[in-house]
């Protein structure tokens, strides 16, 4: 495990006003991790998990505490700011796989690209590329409903590599597949970890989790256990 | 520059995915930027020909007429241009050239009969410099010429409207008219000017000026129109002046009193045309801003309902890193887009129309778009779909990430 953690949450707390009533989805989280690390968040629904992986990618903002993200501060930087972190930073994975349905894999691929202002051509072969890599070379020009799950979830997985982001977050990316594909799906994070990726998956499914190094397991707003390769590992706080 | 052209693919890829619902939303920029085409083009085809007309006046023409303001016509005051006017001019005003006088028979419109046939027609007698100064000539026969004036010969020249009205034979000339039960000689026809303002101008009996006087009767002093050409254009100004210190002086009109008539220009005659034409084109203009302001609505509208129905599309893309001015441009060019699509279909359907039109109604001439009304018609639905898209797009950037994610 490398000293300089790679992302680091410090006294991070999240409070949500609905009407009268004060949620506190999370309370105090410390965390760190490392270039590299394969983790998985875990927890049920409702237990501020979600809320944890919206954080870590800069899609919200916490309601105190900091947040550095390869070595940048980040919990106060404003909308702007935050999209270019994501676009830099992050690659997501969702459930649904959240594909542009109107464009086809190619095009999809190549839109984390139009953000950065990377040139037609120049965003057309990295994506060409990334597609290959996922093994959807002869599908560039299908568009997302010719696809299956499997196919539309690995052009999502291309669509998060194709910028080189610090962290892939997956949020229950085998949520919408069956098994088999599952396997694959899950076969291929355990590949592109080796590759030195950073994964950071969310899960309700602990078979999933057993696919990590690192599972962090999230109740009620606080980081319930932090166990490494199944052994209890002691950095966490707040427990 | 470069995420404008991003944008601008963007829009329409998305416009190409509803293509029923685009054109449905471009309909009232169609119907607007259609209306106002078709109407320029044709005002404007119009005026053209109008104003062609009165170049065959030629910048050099002069055109004396009678003129009181209507309060004092009201009050039972009489303005006349006389033929000891023209006289007067004649004689006194040098650089000058052509003078005709004007003499309409009755009052404007007469009875015109041939065998039994009868019709009303704009009868006038002119001298032979008449047809010079108004750019007529005949197609058959001759014009009057200056023995038919002297003698008050009993001659007419006629517009090929009377041949169909009268059931004349095709070749008129030496039948008998009788136009204020004087019998004319038919001795030419003239060629064929069509229509103005649905003023049929081929409706016309020319005769000479000395006959039409002696029809007159010498109880009345006869109120003329006179026409001359300045033999050096550089010098109208001063030829205009002079000619106007001679009328005063004929008409006794002591200083400070107005003038009771106008020298006008050819381009003067043509000013009160164009003036006419223009006010109908901002009237029109008017109007049609309304209804272009009304498509600018259903724009808004629509991608108002986009913008709701695309929420998890802006959420992926906010995901992805867009940020808000991404979106923000992204919705405005697509409104942009989709009016803009509208003022080119509109254009060319407004263009055809104008083109149907002017071939189905002799009067007008060719339809003809000016530059302007193009530019207008751009400038125009541009506009609408900046102003009527922001309140949209600005609704897309202002979306939470989050939010846009879940919507479902």
């Amino acid at each position: 495990m490398s000293d300089v953690a790679l992302l680091e949450l410090r006294q991070v707390s999240k409070r949500y006003l609905m009407g009268d009533n004060v949620l506190d989805a999370l309370k105090d989280v410390n965390l760190k991790i490392a270039r590299n690390e394969y983790t998985a968040f875990i927890g049920p629904s409702g237990s501020g998990k979600s809320t944890l992986m919206n954080i870590v990618g800069c899609l919200d903002r916490p309601t105190s505490g900091e947040y550095i993200l390869n070595g940048t501060p980040v919990a106060e930087l404003d909308d702007n700011a935050l999209a270019g972190i994501r676009n830099r930073e992050i690659g997501f994975i969702f459930q649904n796989f959240n594909l542009l349905g109107r464009t086809n894999a190619l095009h999809n691929v190549m839109q984390p690209l139009i953000y950065r202002g990377i040139p037609y051509g120049e965003r057309k072969r990295l994506a060409t590329a990334a597609l290959q890599n996922v093994g959807l070379g002869d599908r560039l020009h299908h568009l997302p409903n010719q696809l299956s799950g499997g196919q539309r979830q690995r052009v999502a997985i291309a669509r998060a590599l194709v910028g080189k982001p610090s962290i892939l977050l997956a949020d229950e990316p085998t949520g919408n597949l069956d098994s088999g594909t599952s396997k694959d799906v899950m076969a291929m994070f355990d590949v592109l970890h080796r590759d030195g990726h950073t994964i950071i998956i969310v899960t309700h499914d602990p078979n999933i989790a057993a696919h990590c190094q690192r599972v962090i397991q999230i109740m009620d707003g606080r980081i319930l256990s932090d166990t490494l390769n199944g052994k209890r590992r002691e950095a966490a706080a707040g427990v | 520059m470069f995420t404008l052209i991003e944008s601008l693919n963007s829009a329409l890829q998305a416009i190409r995915a509803h293509k029923l619902r685009s054109f449905l939303t471009m309909l009232g920029i169609i119907i607007g930027v259609m209306a106002v085409i078709a109407v320029v083009s044709l005002i404007q085809g119009f005026s053209n020909s109008v104003t062609s007309e009165f170049k065959g006046l030629g910048a050099d023409s002069l055109t004396i007429q009678s003129y009181l303001p209507r309060k004092e016509r009201l009050a039972g005051k009489v303005a006349k241009v006389t033929p000891d006017d023209m006289l007067a001019i004649q004689h006194e005003v040098s650089d000058i050239s052509g003078i005709s006088p004007i003499l309409p028979i009755g009052r404007f419109f007469d009875p015109v009969r041939y065998r039994g046939q009868s019709t009303s027609s704009r009868v006038v007698g002119t001298t032979p410099a008449g047809a010079i100064n108004n750019g007529t000539y005949p197609d058959r026969g001759r014009f009057i010429v200056p023995s038919d004036d002297l003698r008050h010969r009993h001659v007419a020249v006629i517009g090929v409207t009377l041949i169909k009205k009268l059931h004349m034979p095709a070749d008129p000339i030496g039948q008998f008219l009788q136009v204020s039960g004087d019998w004319f000689k038919v001795v030419g026809v003239l060629h064929q000017r069509g229509q103005i303002f649905g003023f049929d101008q081929d409706n016309e009996v020319i005769v000479p000026y000395g006959a039409a006087l002696s029809m007159q009767g010498a109880a009345t002093v006869p109120n003329i129109a006179i026409q001359l050409k300045v033999n050096d254009p550089r010098q109208i100004d001063a030829v205009t002046a002079r000619i106007t210190q001679v009328l005063r002086r004929q008409h006794h009109l002591k200083p400070g009193q107005d003038d009771d008539f106008k020298v006008q220009t050819a381009s003067e005659l043509l000013g009160n045309f164009t003036s006419v034409f223009n006010a109908i084109t901002v009237i029109l203009g008017g109007i049609v801003a309304i209804s272009l302001l009304v498509g600018g609505i259903g724009i808004m509208n629509i991608m108002l309902v986009s913008v709701t129905e695309r929420t998890r599309e802006i959420g992926i893309v906010k995901s992805l890193g867009a940020r808000r001015r991404d979106i923000l441009l992204q919705f405005l060019i697509e409104a942009v887009t989709l009016s803009v699509i509208g003022g080119i279909i509109g254009l060319l359907v407004g263009y055809g129309i104008g083109v149907l039109a002017a071939h189905a109604i002799p009067a007008f001439r060719a339809a003809y778009v000016p530059w302007w009304a193009i530019l207008l018609a751009f400038g125009f639905s541009g506009s609408i779909g900046v102003i009527f898209g922001i309140a949209p797009a600005a609704k897309a950037a202002a979306l939470d990430p989050i939010e846009a994610l879940r919507y479902e």
